[in-house]
């Protein structure tokens, strides 16, 4: 335990001290806030945070693969590795304190949007179900999208591979139900059953579906896993 | 070996065999290494070195063998192996956006060192590896001696009962070597220390024993002394004459210091060669043998010994 929380501290710390995280967390307030005051302008503006959700998960195709594509692909670079993979730390707890830190830094950042629903309560009178909710579905978005890039990082030591890889996967995931049309019989099913956004779309509804509480875990056990299989491989190769 | 004594040995490898692909790095090594013991490996580059080295830290597995460590299989039971090693790769990975003392913190708790001991070991090893003035120093934009320091200070941080240094003294200027040599041998006073390096005098000076390793295996193992003076003892020259054979040898076989004559035709040349006796030079006498009895001499040849081949692709003089 002591030595997963030594692999996300330290993680921790490289992210506050690196350009690169807080120029991912501008980026996304400055999305996320442009999202949220996109229907101002309308005559009857909605006292809901839709817009605001549907551009979080759009910009996290972008921002969850370049919040970890850092993590395992800089040590295979830079060799440091050799010294993690030599300490005493087991392969799942490197996979799992790497995790952590990234889901950390998300959540701080999400945090700081915070100050829209302050402003919706303050300025409206909006419906605090589907607010709850859909930070609930962002939360699971966001913690999946970074499970699948905490992947492409241990699979590469090339940064930009890692990014564009799991940026491509993520893609590939939140529009694969429109596909669903192209394939028939089971297989549209299938292809409807693991989009991203289909399941998301609920929570920004207000609908807390086990459903789709079960697609994200399942999202983020299967890819942290096949993260421990590929560092374990690591040392065959 | 007997069970009684391998207790004594703090590092045991049998039978190591890696393949990266179908040409094994290294192939059938064994060595056992005593507590509080020095040992060198001293091999040209891409000998195999790095890749004994990574077996015994446990970075990887060897595809054949078996590595203990203090009595524990690196691969089996690889955690409590890894606990009791201090490791310095070759390249001195560090994460260079850390400060010395956060690198030094976060390398004590990966080892789960409680965070009281390992701010006092932080203490002693900056003192030891003098980096007193860098604590709070960006690793990155510290110099090659002194990045070469903190990896030695992380890989003694744990007090290890193994250290196992990749060529400790590669790059770094020649004063920052001298000390990291003399830092190296207060350390194996207590700590059993494998090494490598492709300096010759380097691993004379530092090690008790020496194991040479060419293209993945262990060709040669003894104190550096005695290997020195197997390396001077014999040497080679591969000459070719022009005249009858059966005259040729016993004329060959008459001069001082030839140990031994043998004669072979290679593709209608009389080629002979001669081994000889201790570093002496005989090409003078040879020819003038030759000469004297009315033969031509064709071609003369200085020939190795395949252990001095490997020492002469080594370093056998320091850079400085």
């Amino acid at each position: 335990m002591r030595t997963i929380q030594a692999v996300t501290w330290k993680e921790i710390q490289v992210y506050f001290s690196n350009p690169m995280a807080y120029i991912v967390g501008l980026i996304f307030l400055a999305v996320t806030g442009f999202f949220f005051v996109i229907n101002f302008g309308e005559p009857f503006p909605e006292a809901s945070l839709t817009d605001f959700y549907q551009g979080a998960t759009i910009i996290l195709i972008f921002l969850a693969p370049a919040l970890t594509m850092r993590l395992l692909a800089e040590e295979q670079k830079l060799g440091t590795i050799e010294l993690l993979l030599t300490s005493p730390v087991r392969d799942w707890e490197v996979i799992a304190g790497k995790y952590l830190a990234s889901l950390v830094f998300y959540l701080a950042m999400l945090a700081m949007t915070s100050y829209y629903v302050i402003l919706m309560f303050i300025f409206s009178d909006p419906d605090p179900g589907p607010i709850y909710s859909g930070y609930l579905g962002l939360v699971l978005y966001g913690a999946a999208a970074l499970s699948i890039g905490i992947l492409t990082s241990t699979l590469t030591s090339n940064q930009i591979v890692a990014f564009v890889v799991s940026a491509g996967i993520l893609m590939l995931l939140y529009f694969a139900d429109t596909g669903s049309g192209v394939v028939g019989g089971i297989w549209s099913t299938f292809v409807n059953e693991i989009g991203m956004r289909s399941h998301f779309n609920d929570f920004d509804r207000g609908v807390i579906d086990t459903k789709h509480i079960i697609y994200f875990l399942s999202v983020i056990t299967v890819f942290l896993f096949l993260s421990i299989r590929a560092l374990e491989s690591r040392r065959w190769r | 070996m007997a069970i009684s004594e391998s207790e004594t040995f703090m590092i045991q490898a049998t039978g190591l065999t890696h393949y990266y692909g179908p040409q094994p790095a290294i192939e059938d090594v064994n060595f056992g290494v005593k507590k509080g013991e020095i040992l060198g490996f001293l091999g040209p580059n891409g000998a195999g070195k790095t890749t004994t080295m990574r077996i015994l830290t446990g970075f990887m597995p060897p595809t054949e063998g078996k590595v203990t460590l203090s009595g524990f299989d690196v691969v089996e039971q690889s955690l409590e192996a890894r606990r009791r090693v201090g490791y310095l790769p070759e390249t001195v990975p560090l994460h260079t956006e850390m400060t010395v003392t956060s690198y030094l913190k976060y390398m004590g708790s990966l080892r789960g060192m409680r965070s009281k001991r390992t701010n006092q070991r932080i203490g002693e090893v900056i003192d030891l590896c003098r980096l007193g003035d860098y604590r709070k120093t960006i690793i990155g934009k510290l110099s090659k001696g002194f990045r070469q320091r903190v990896g030695i200070a992380q890989a003694i941080l744990h007090e290890p009962e193994v250290l196992v240094m990749d060529e400790p003294t590669i790059g770094i200027d020649p004063i920052q070597v001298v000390e990291t040599r003399r830092l190296i041998q207060d350390l194996g006073k207590e700590q059993t220390v494998v090494l490598s390096s492709h300096i010759l005098p380097e691993v004379s000076m530092l090690c008790e024993r020496v194991m040479i390793i060419h293209q993945g295996k262990i060709v040669a193992e003894d104190t550096p002394t005695n290997l020195a003076e197997r390396l001077q003892g014999v040497e080679r020259l591969q000459v070719e004459i022009g005249g009858p054979a059966s005259e040729v040898l016993p004329v060959l076989r008459n001069i001082e210091g030839v140990i031994e004559a043998n004669h072979r035709a290679q593709q209608g040349r009389e080629v002979y060669s001669i081994r000889v006796r201790e570093g002496k030079d005989l090409r003078d006498d040879i020819s003038r043998a030759v000469i004297s009895n009315g033969w031509s001499l064709l071609s003369m040849q200085m020939m190795g010994m395949s252990l001095e081949e490997i020492f002469l692709r080594l370093t056998t003089e320091e850079e400085l």
